[in-house]
């Protein structure tokens, strides 16, 4: 939820004309390894990973996702506990440190799109936004893979 | 390394939530659950239930008797471990070679509710082709998760929705129906592998 509102908050901010701030950010911030699983329709939840790394100096906060293809965009951690049980929970706001990256990945953190508006179709892409605490963007295009992928590089 | 800070820092997050959870916890996994957690699953031939393979056939535990079988709880709704499951099984299978067509490799649904026998169908056709999925009555699906002592619990999302917590091991069954093994969630195909293979060796031992 807190995710969700952060997020319109940005995307009122940029409307006002921070968009070449956005800009000059996207050199200390690279997004390495997009990719996302094709969906069934559009009525499950779809999910894309990746790996945020900062180049720059300062801490970013990774604070919220935006995309056309999904209404409700979040990123979950998904945790699985001693007794092999497996839950998702909100990641809350993401820190990462100068020289760190997070690691958007099947099975831990994951951008989670819920309320598709179109069909995830193998070979095609969609641009997916990620929004940073200082109203920073990044939009990038995510390949979307087969439903069983494993990944980019398999 | 950085991998273990991003986990820590969205640790915050987890306890702001956490509270919302504590009901459901209470019940599937603390001490208001049934005592299944850490159990070794039944043998097959003491678990009761009934279900329906996506490919509309009724089924049980004693389909699974004959043959080793591999057992996984999930959801087809579930948009990050059922489907990496599913992936690492059929990469498993594939590994395996045409071995893979001796064992029974099973998804049971813990949300009968939106897996129809159709929604199974749909879905598992994407995976390997030796995978079979069973739904079917909420009792007789807990009926199935007390019998492999896997849990599950329905938990609201923010769009209204709901998302399951479940059990995401993969049961590994002997020929016999005995249990022989879990492969945990993460555990690399190094290790699953082997396991699946000695779970089909123990078989083998039994019928000759």
């Amino acid at each position: 939820m807190n995710v969700t509102l952060k997020s319109l908050v940005a995307t009122a901010l940029t409307v006002a004309g921070f968009v070449g701030v956005a800009m000059a950010e996207e050199s200390t911030v690279v997004v390495e390894d997009a990719w996302a699983r094709a969906s069934i329709g559009i009525n499950r939840p779809g999910a894309a990973y990746m790996t945020v790394r900062n180049m720059g100096e300062d801490t970013v906060i990774l604070t919220g996702l935006r995309t056309d293809l999904a209404m409700m965009p979040e990123i979950p951690l998904t945790s699985t506990n001693q007794q092999g049980v497996s839950s998702m929970t909100p990641a809350g706001e993401i820190e990462i440190a100068p020289g760190e990256v997070a690691a958007l990945e099947p099975g831990g953190l994951h951008a989670m799109l819920m309320r598709l508006s179109r069909p995830m179709v193998e070979g095609e892409t969609f641009a997916l936004t990620l929004v940073f605490g200082d109203g920073d963007e990044i939009t990038v295009d995510v390949p979307i893979l087969g439903i069983a992928a494993r990944g980019p590089k398999s | 390394m950085q991998r273990r800070k991003v986990l820590c820092l969205s640790a915050g997050g987890v306890a702001a939530v956490g509270g919302m959870l504590v009901a459901g916890w209470w019940q599937v996994d603390g001490p208001g659950a049934p005592a299944v957690a850490g159990l070794r699953p039944l043998p097959l031939s003491e678990m009761e239930f009934q279900l329906t393979s996506h490919e509309g056939i009724a089924v049980g535990p004693e389909t699974l008797i004959g043959r080793p079988s591999m057992v996984f709880f999930g959801f087809t709704y579930c948009p990050d471990v059922c489907p990496t499951t599913l992936s690492d099984i059929s990469g498993w299978l594939d590994d395996m070679g045409e071995d893979a067509a001796n064992i029974d490799v099973v998804f049971i649904t813990v949300d009968p509710e939106r897996d129809t026998v159709e929604a199974m169908a749909d879905y598992i056709g994407y995976f390997h082709p030796a995978l079979r999925g069973w739904t079917g009555a909420e009792e007789e699906i807990t009926r199935a998760a007390e019998g492999f002592r896997a849990t599950y619990t329905k938990v609201p999302t923010d769009d209204g929705d709901y998302t399951m917590n479940h059990t995401a091991s993969v049961f590994l069954f002997d020929a016999g129906g005995r249990f022989v093994s879990t492969i945990d969630y993460h555990e690399s195909r190094e290790f699953a592998v082997p396991k699946i293979r000695r779970a089909m060796q123990n078989s083998t031992e039994e019928t000759t």
